[in-house]
């Protein structure tokens, strides 16, 4: 920048545009400001001090925010939030792992052959139509309540998605390309490095953008049953004892938990995806 | 491909040693009163530059993709014979859009074929953006890329089916250009799908046009080097070309009712 650029403008300077155009009615929702979105998390946070404060909540109901705050700095000097928390993570991490690959490698039979399509998406549309949480009586009866029946519940909610999603996908890429692909003599195995995998990369992460919900969201129901271990078996705990403040603590941190990975998924779309976004240079 | 159409050296000594580089005889696609190629026979030589002239739905991409080998779900007979090395150039310019530009050009090559990529970037005019996006080219950047694609292989026989169809006026001239100085370098034989009469004289050795199906007229293009479109000679062509493809010149082609209307002064 030059350094007249940055002088200010002397004070007697007219900077006014004479503006004779016919005044437009402003229709879109205007310009976006920064940090915007954590006014209504906050507005929440004020109205549940001050419920707490004048007494309207009762602690029984809800217990206050500062309190809330000296139990998560208790149990992390305990110790217990992060032994818990480990537990958690390694449970979602793994059935998030099960499940992707699972998925992954269905989608590429189904979307990749005419066979594997007939014998493969009929019965992953059946399964789409039974809750994860459902089959839960039949995993326990088959696998008992230990980590295995967790991880595979886990696994059966993640596989879905990344496989609905994966095998679009492959649908998706255009002929056009598949065209190109025989014309420049690609082998099989390029074909599936250049054209099919960087194609379908798109709806696959929205996928596991889905995926990664659904693994939290199993981990807190397998967490609440049968389990001795967790931030859910933590939050059963609290339940039995009537900690509101334990539960509200469990609450918070599977949300964290959601917006983090969430956020961590997006970070790689944009990076596996950097051929959409750099349009702006 | 030839294999399989019983092709054999038998063949060649009958033609006295002489094979062209391409050979279509008899081809028919798409059976029945509506039938695409109603037998058609072609040859082209090695090096020659053969435009294929047409209106829409003529069959003119029919037999391009024919020749790409790109046809296996259309029914048909005939024979065809084309060499082992053969580009192809789309109307679109179908990079795929998540490869940067050299591993486009490049796609099916091996490892080793990069340096000669950037080298065929080069003469397209696009050098040292071969890290560069597809959507961050302009169209006819795009389809110069298309161009460093099919050279890089070095084919014997181009085909290109209106690779320039989607460009802008000015933008095609200039490609007519770049298109004729690759051409003097790499020297493959094309053959190239319009329906544009002065790209079709301006660019080819030989004109073909092709009409329900059948070839309706050939002519070599025996003009001066720069093949300017103001000369008489190029009119007389461009005439001759426009008529077999049913187009007369002036306001009667158009054929308005209007046109006749003794009554209509207006719109005259």
């Amino acid at each position: 920048m030059s350094a007249t650029l940055d002088r200010p403008l002397p004070a007697d300077a007219v900077v006014l545009t004479v503006d004779e155009r016919p005044r437009r009615r402003r229709l879109g929702p205007g310009p976006r400001r920064r940090f915007a979105g954590l006014l209504g998390p906050l507005l929440l946070l004020a109205a549940w001090a001050l419920g707490s404060w004048s007494g309207f909540l009762s602690p029984q109901t809800l217990s206050p925010p500062w309190t809330v705050v000296d139990t998560a700095q208790r149990l992390i000097e305990e110790g217990r939030l992060q032994t818990n928390l480990e537990m958690s993570a390694k449970r979602a991490l793994l059935g998030l792992l099960l499940g992707v690959t699972v998925g992954v490698v269905l989608a590429l039979l189904a979307g990749l052959s005419r066979f594997g399509e007939a014998v493969i998406d009929g019965p992953v549309q059946m399964k789409r139509a039974i809750p994860a949480l459902a089959i839960i009586p039949l995993l326990i009866l088959w696998l008992g309540i230990g980590e295995q029946m967790k991880v595979i519940t886990i696994a059966l909610g993640v596989f879905v998605p990344i496989y609905l999603q994966t095998h679009a996908g492959l649908r998706a890429i255009e002929s056009k390309y598949v065209e190109l692909a025989q014309t420049v003599d690609l082998s099989r195995w390029e074909f599936l490095r250049r054209v099919i995998v960087p194609g379908a990369l798109p709806h696959f992460l929205l996928g596991l953008r889905f995926a990664v919900t659904a693994a939290w969201l199993a981990l807190v129901v397998v967490e609440q049953v049968n389990a001795t271990s967790g931030i859910g078996y933590m939050m059963e705990l609290a339940r039995q004892y009537g900690q509101t403040d334990v539960i509200i603590v469990g609450l918070v941190v599977y949300g964290l938990l959601g917006l983090i990975s969430d956020a961590a998924v997006r970070l790689l779309q944009r990076k596996a995806l950097a051929w959409q976004t750099t349009m702006a240079g | 491909m030839t294999g399989a159409l019983g092709v054999t050296d038998r063949d060649q000594l009958e033609q006295g040693g002489h094979r062209p580089l391409v050979t279509v005889e008899h081809l028919i696609r798409g059976y029945g009163p509506k039938g695409v190629l109603n037998g058609v026979d072609l040859e082209i030589e090695r090096g020659e530059f053969v435009a294929l002239l047409g209106p829409s739905g003529c069959g003119k991409s029919t037999l391009l993709r024919a020749l790409a080998g790109l046809d296996a779900a259309v029914s048909g007979s005939g024979r065809i014979r084309v060499p082992g090395n053969v580009s192809v150039v789309f109307q679109d310019s179908r990079l795929l859009p998540w490869a940067d530009l050299l591993t486009n050009v490049t796609l099916g090559q091996r490892r080793s074929a990069r340096a000669r990529g950037s080298e065929a970037l080069a003469e397209v005019g696009l050098g040292g953006r071969e890290k560069d996006w597809p959507h961050q080219l302009s169209g006819g950047e795009q389809q110069r890329a298309a161009l460093a694609r099919s050279l890089v292989r070095e084919p014997e026989l181009l085909l290109a089916d209106e690779p320039f169809g989607a460009l802008d006026a000015l933008t095609r001239l200039k490609m007519h250009g770049l298109l004729r100085k690759l051409l003097a370098v790499h020297r493959p034989a094309v053959l190239l799908v319009t329906h544009d009469v002065d790209e079709a004289i301006t660019l080819a050795d030989r004109v073909v046009v092709l009409s329900h199906g059948r070839i309706a007229l050939e002519r070599r293009v025996e003009l001066a080097a720069d093949r300017d479109p103001s000369s008489g000679e190029f009119g007389r062509l461009r005439r001759e070309l426009l008529a077999a493809l049913g187009v007369r010149r002036g306001m009667a082609a158009l054929d308005l009712p209007d046109a006749r209307d003794p009554r209509g002064k207006a719109s005259a």
